[in-house]
């Protein structure tokens, strides 16, 4: 079982292979990538210096180009697929069919893996990507109960990648537009999600209003935990009463689900995080490594640990981590 | 002519209300009716044996008719769901997922490929119609001026004639999905004890911000925009460009408003936007924007 980690900079991928990262996801700069964070992200040097300090260390590295090409602009879709493999990628994560096609006929020797952005969630998806475009790893998006990973993983010829740790979309990810819906801009059309540049905060009179695009989020009183106005998990009204009608800022956790997932044969577990500091990456790799060794050790015997919990409980929106959709209370 | 099509319910109706809707479609002005269960497959006020009854019936009313399918498929039971309207051996499908798109090209069945499908550039649209895509209803997301570059594309203009192109262009837009129940979680159900209550709401349940402001409507575990999109003053910037007109069906008035479509695709004056209803996505702004220009 692989643990892959996020880097949105050198800093972050070598604090993540020093903390044992088995293989390092990174974005190329521009919104060819999910997180087009300004500031984020590695441009063509950094990529090669990225696959080299990887490939020194004896890992691996996936390049996301996990956005959907525009219309005007396919050619920065093309090149990003160029460059992310003369850098020496060893994995390319992509999602739009129109750049899986390209890579599959140019660079057929790069293994291709289908983002969460594709949305794929059922056998029939995943045959499809295989079959075409000969996808061989698949991460699953955050939508799936366990039992329903489980009977994937035993359906399906392709690997299986499942979020571990992180962010939560609460949303089908690469099919939600509420972000667009509000800012104009979306994962799908803009790579990024509630973009920081719509996101305002004011005090008034002791509170605190998160806003995105002029909309109110959220209200904050004081010493209460402000999170960012992610569009989802803001403090809103239905039929009078007012509550996180779509979901609180809380983050991903599965530790208690290792043994599971590693049963079902699920192939690697990702840690979301490309826009984390190198100190976050950090922290939660080194949890992580701590965790699948003592599973891959003594598979009968794992349990969490409790400062593995407290720890990522610490680093985590709003203090708090939940398994999500995996287990069925959440839904 | 621009044609008039009525997309599947995407709310929970009582079955008499379904019926009702669909005897007044036969009626009505529309050319293509979608048919099918696109939200929740624990829905089941209507099944799919019932949507062929219906199928057949519109189809006798001149209609032409086409099953859309399921948008999130999670368990091997969707799947199963989903191969019998691939199977249904007379009527289109619309295909709302890419597991949908892999039975139909496997079968080799013509479809339409519905607003969820990732599609936002000519070489995925070529790829679509390859695999036997008849018919394109664009991601609600995007604007004239992208679909324009789409189809005035070279990769796009020699196969131009081998689809349509349909825009959603009345309803609340579908917006996101999601493995949690909101209609449920609103009601302090979990999920799997919702008691299909959002049978109780007929056109979802509205979302405010603190300040009043309606975001969103909640419609199981669909979100959908919290106003009714309408491009009714947008018509004749469509022409040769859309082949398709879809109205999402509304509790109220959706086939009059299909009916006020129809009049403005024939140039006729007719009665323009309600106040509240957004367009921002086609003139490539937020969608929750309303933009006050007529024409395109």
């Amino acid at each position: 079982m692989e643990l892959l980690c996020p880097a949105g900079s050198l800093p972050a991928l070598k604090m993540a292979l020093k903390e044992g990262a088995d293989a390092i996801y990174v974005g190329l700069r521009g919104d060819t990538n999910a997180r087009h964070f300004a500031g984020l992200n590695l441009d063509t040097q950094g990529l090669r210096d990225a696959a080299r300090e990887v490939h020194r260390q004896g890992r691996r590295l996936h390049v996301a180009i996990n956005t959907f090409a525009h219309p005007t602009d396919w050619e920065s879709w093309q090149l990003a697929v160029d460059e992310a493999v003369k850098a020496g990628a060893d994995v390319l994560i992509l999602a739009d069919m129109a750049v899986l096609a390209y890579a599959a006929e140019r660079y057929p020797e790069v293994e291709r893996h289908l983002s969460v952005q594709a949305s794929a969630t059922n056998a029939a998806a995943i045959e499809f990507y295989r079959q075409v475009y000969g996808v061989t790893r698949v991460v699953l998006p955050r939508v799936l109960s366990m039992q329903q990973v489980s009977a994937l993983a035993h359906t399906v010829s392709t690997e299986l990648e499942v979020f571990a740790f992180g962010s939560l979309c609460i949303m089908a990810e690469g099919r939600c537009y509420l972000s667009s819906y509000m800012t104009g801009e979306s994962p799908n059309n803009s790579g990024a999600c509630s973009p920081a540049k719509f996101v305002r905060w004011e005090e008034k009179r002791g509170v605190l209003e998160s806003r995105l695009n002029g909309y109110l989020i959220d209200r904050f009183a004081g010493g209460e935990n402000a999170g960012y106005p992610t569009l989802c998990k803001g403090r809103f009204e239905v039929d009078g009463e007012r509550y996180h009608a779509l979901e609180e800022p809380t983050s991903l956790n599965t530790l208690s689900l290792l043994p599971e997932l590693y049963g079902d044969g699920i192939k690697a577990v990702k840690i979301e995080g490309r826009q984390r500091s190198p100190a976050y990456v950090g922290q939660v790799t080194r949890v992580w490594r701590q965790a699948i060794d003592r599973l891959l050790n003594d598979p009968e015997r794992y349990r969490v640990n409790r400062d593995w919990d407290s720890t990522l409980a610490g680093l985590s929106e709003g203090h708090q981590t939940t398994i999500g959709a995996y287990h069925r209370s959440w839904r | 002519m621009l044609k008039m099509s009525v997309g599947p319910i995407l709310y929970f109706w009582p079955k008499e209300q379904v019926q009702r809707f669909y005897t007044q479609v036969a009626e009505s002005e529309a050319d293509i009716v979608y048919l099918g269960e696109t939200v929740c497959p624990k829905r089941r006020e209507w099944r799919l044996d019932d949507y062929l009854a219906q199928a057949h019936q519109l189809r006798e009313a001149g209609k032409d008719v086409v099953l859309s399918t399921m948008t999130l498929l999670e368990s091997p039971a969707d799947l199963r769901e989903l191969r019998r309207y691939c199977d249904n051996g007379e009527f289109t499908v619309e295909a709302n997922d890419v597991g949908a798109i892999g039975l139909l090209r496997e079968a080799g069945l013509p479809f339409v490929a519905g607003a969820a499908i990732n599609c936002y550039n000519p070489q995925t649209l070529r790829q679509l119609v390859q695999f036997g895509m008849q018919r394109w209803l664009m991601p609600v997301e995007l604007s004239r001026e992208w679909l324009s570059q789409i189809l005035s594309h070279p990769d796009i203009e020699d196969i131009r004639h081998t689809f349509e192109v349909e825009v959603l262009g009345f309803g609340h837009l579908p917006l996101a999905w999601s493995a949690r129940c909101f209609t449920a979680r609103s009601e302090n159900r979990p999920k799997d004890q919702c008691d299909l209550c959002c049978i109780k709401y007929p056109s979802g349940r509205p979302v405010y911000n603190q300040e009043g402001e309606r975001l969103f409507v909640l419609n199981g575990i669909q979100t959908q925009s919290g106003d009714r999109y309408n491009l009714i003053n947008e018509v004749s910037g469509m022409n040769r460009l859309v082949d398709a007109l879809r109205v999402s069906p509304e509790p109220e008035g959706t086939l009059e408003w299909l009916a006020r479509f129809r009049a403005a695709s024939r140039g006729e004056s007719v009665e323009g936007r309600s106040p509240g209803d957004v367009n921002g996505y086609w003139h490539k702004m937020a969608g929750i924007v309303q933009v006050e220009a007529t024409g395109r």
